[in-house]
């Protein structure tokens, strides 16, 4: 989720962090992207309407996305990536804001699990979102002001289905494999549920069938914060020229907690002071994870737009699969021929390993081809994201297995 | 690929091609992957072992993190051809109730395990006055995963109690080789290592071909 694959401290300027606040509140949250030298993907509009869960219709709206590798002449080697929450298209190439590596550069690329010598490699931005596709930052047409929270409400499926738009654009009809993490991987189950019939095969990591409680309760705390900050202007910030940059950095320091585990931080950082040999008796950032977090939301304002968090977070918070079937989460995958793979992680406290189970127990419910598989790491949720040997060879001998079953090469 | 054990050896000899197999306890996926290449089987396994399921997933096996004991509850009545349970009832914590459900599952299931009314195991007993530690059980006492063990004659009684008929029976001897064996008469219980048994749910003879794919 957090796309920083290392924890990192930064140095304290000796002020603690509200100068530097202050100066990112300044900045204009810059798109489209124009990072010279860097690849922004593509674009693809439509005039079609996306029809939404909340009610209510999309048009025209815009998908962005990249890709990686060929597609093959019978357009059988899509793997299709799902981002999570503060994810975006840019999986395995240089961010174009950041200038980082992509979030899952180790997963995607020549000779790496998703090998991009073998297959056409897509990874679109979610609905909603704010690295191209139509999402709340967005003009309205029909308005000609930004979208603001006038935007409809989205939720995971209408996000899938956006993407299955995209890939009838593309004219690409199966998905040899749909992977992804986090809020990815409830995409991944969503598209194994909605397009079983498109859907070869299905690997969701670090997720879950529903958002639990103390899930929600997290997004609403982040929510809360980015709304209490005056900047924030009932959503028009973009109208009166401000951001709420600390609201969204709160609301990401909070989030950020969620996806390590206590292990890693104790071991990271404990209870090292930062840059001093005493306490400060002061609310500067005195302790090493503190200056660390602060991190975390500074770099984060700068490449994420405060209300695609807002809408983004509803949308997980909404998600729950079993409830579309009648409360039994097996029927979502009645009569399926996807082939599943779930991964979890042992310290992942967000999506817990038993929550994974419950849906690999659904599908042996449904007589379903299923995997699961466990990684032991100290890490917690972010664990998806990182250097994670056992993953990586899952992934790859799960994708090479049904590739060679299904003919690609 | 690995040379198969004996035992499964024997299994997989029993299998019928393009069946559709659950392996209960499959280890690092050696039988499944020997079924995939020389059977086109559609195989699937669960495994107690996470380092043995991830073993199996890199290997391209549909494996599942799982106790036999309470998982086999999920899956529904009769959807595999064939379910195979290889050495591994004794360790189960409730053998009667994890046989109900294979039988359950697998219109066909086969069972293999090791005979303790063998010759070896009742000398060892009788003269050593310690419990007994074979190549096949070569544990201590305290230290072996094998609480629930049997004699050949047990397994057949525990067998008509949850309402399985043997169709096929097989003694494995200390050589590795395969007999086919009257499991009902006393020689066996007492010469044979081990045993492997294809079992069905009691009722009217299921035919042992592939379920035509609808």
């Amino acid at each position: 989720m957090g796309g920083d694959t290392a924890l990192a401290t930064l140095p304290d300027s000796g002020q603690g962090w509200e100068p530097l606040m202050a100066e990112m509140a300044n900045l204009r949250f810059t798109r489209p992207l124009a990072a010279p030298g860097e690849d922004a993907g593509q674009t693809i509009g439509f005039e079609s309407s996306l029809t939404l869960d909340a009610g209510r219709a999309l048009s025209p709206f815009t998908v962005a996305f990249k890709t990686y590798g060929t597609l093959n002449d019978d357009r059988s080697n899509l793997v299709l990536i799902c981002h999570a929450l503060t994810g975006d298209q840019f999986a395995a190439s240089r961010h174009p804001l950041t200038g980082k590596p992509g979030w899952w550069d180790m997963m995607i690329g020549p000779g790496k699990p998703i090998d991009t010598n073998r297959y056409f490699v897509l990874c679109p931005n979610v609905i909603g979102g704010c690295m191209g596709t139509t999402g709340p930052a967005e003009t309205d047409p029909s308005t000609g002001k930004p979208y603001g929270l006038s935007f409809p409400l989205i939720t995971v499926r209408d996000m899938v289905r956006a993407q299955a738009m995209l890939l009838d654009a593309l004219g690409i009809e199966k998905i040899l494999c749909v992977l992804g993490g986090s809020m990815g991987g409830m995409q991944v189950l969503q598209w194994a549920a909605s397009f079983p019939e498109r859907v070869v095969s299905a690997v969701p990591i670090a997720a879950a069938a529903r958002h639990s409680a103390q899930n929600i309760a997290f997004h609403e705390v982040g929510r809360q914060a980015i709304m209490a900050d005056p900047d924030w202007k009932n959503g028009d910030y973009a109208l009166h020229g401000t951001r709420p940059a600390k609201g969204l950095a709160v609301a990401r320091m909070a989030a950020h907690i969620t996806y390590l585990s206590e292990t890693a931080l104790q071991n990271k950082f404990g209870r090292t002071l930062q840059d001093r040999d005493s306490f400060s008796f002061a609310f500067g950032p005195d302790f090493q994870i503190e200056s660390y977090l602060h991190h975390q939301g500074i770099t984060f304002v700068d490449r994420f737009d405060a209300n695609s968090y807002l809408y983004i977070t509803r949308a997980m918070d909404y998600f729950d699969l079993a409830a579309e079937y009648g409360g039994v989460l097996a029927e979502a995958f009645r009569g399926t021929q996807t082939r599943f793979c779930i991964i979890s992680f042992t310290s992942d406290w967000l999506f817990p390993t038993a929550e994974n189970k419950k849906v690999a127990h659904a599908l042996n419910a449904a007589a379903a081809n299923v995997s699961f598989v466990e990684i032991a790491s100290d890490r917690g949720h972010d664990s998806f994201l990182l250097d994670e040997p056992e993953m990586f060879a899952a992934v790859r001998g799960f994708l090479n297995s049904v590739a060679s079953q299904h003919g690609v090469f | 690929m690995k040379i198969l054990r004996p035992d499964l050896a024997a299994i997989a000899a029993m299998i019928p091609p393009r069946a559709r197999v659950l392996d209960v306890g499959c280890g690092e996926g050696d039988l499944l992957e020997h079924l995939a290449a020389e059977k086109q089987v559609d195989g699937r396994g669960i495994e107690l072992s996470q380092q043995n399921v991830n073993a199996c997933v890199e290997r391209g096996l549909s494996v599942v993190q799982g106790d036999a004991d309470t998982d086999l509850a999920d899956y529904p009545s009769a959807v595999f051809d064939i379910v195979i349970l290889s050495q591994t009832i004794q360790a189960m914590r409730s053998p009667r109730a994890v046989l109900a459900q294979l039988i359950r599952i697998g219109r066909h299931t086969i069972v293999s395990f090791p005979n303790f009314g063998h010759w070896r195991i009742r000398l060892a007993l009788l003269f050593g006055g310690r419990m007994p530690q074979t190549t096949a059980l070569g544990y201590s006492w305290h230290a072996t995963p094998n609480i629930h063990l049997c004699t050949i004659a047990d397994f057949i009684e525990l067998a008509a109690e949850v309402g399985a008929r043997i169709e096929q029976a097989f003694a494995l001897t200390e050589k590795g080789r395969t007999r086919p064996m009257r499991p009902d008469s006393w020689g066996p219980n007492l010469l044979a290592e081990g045993a492997i048994l294809m079992l069905t749910a009691a009722g009217p003879a299921v035919s042992l071909s592939t379920r035509s794919k609808a």
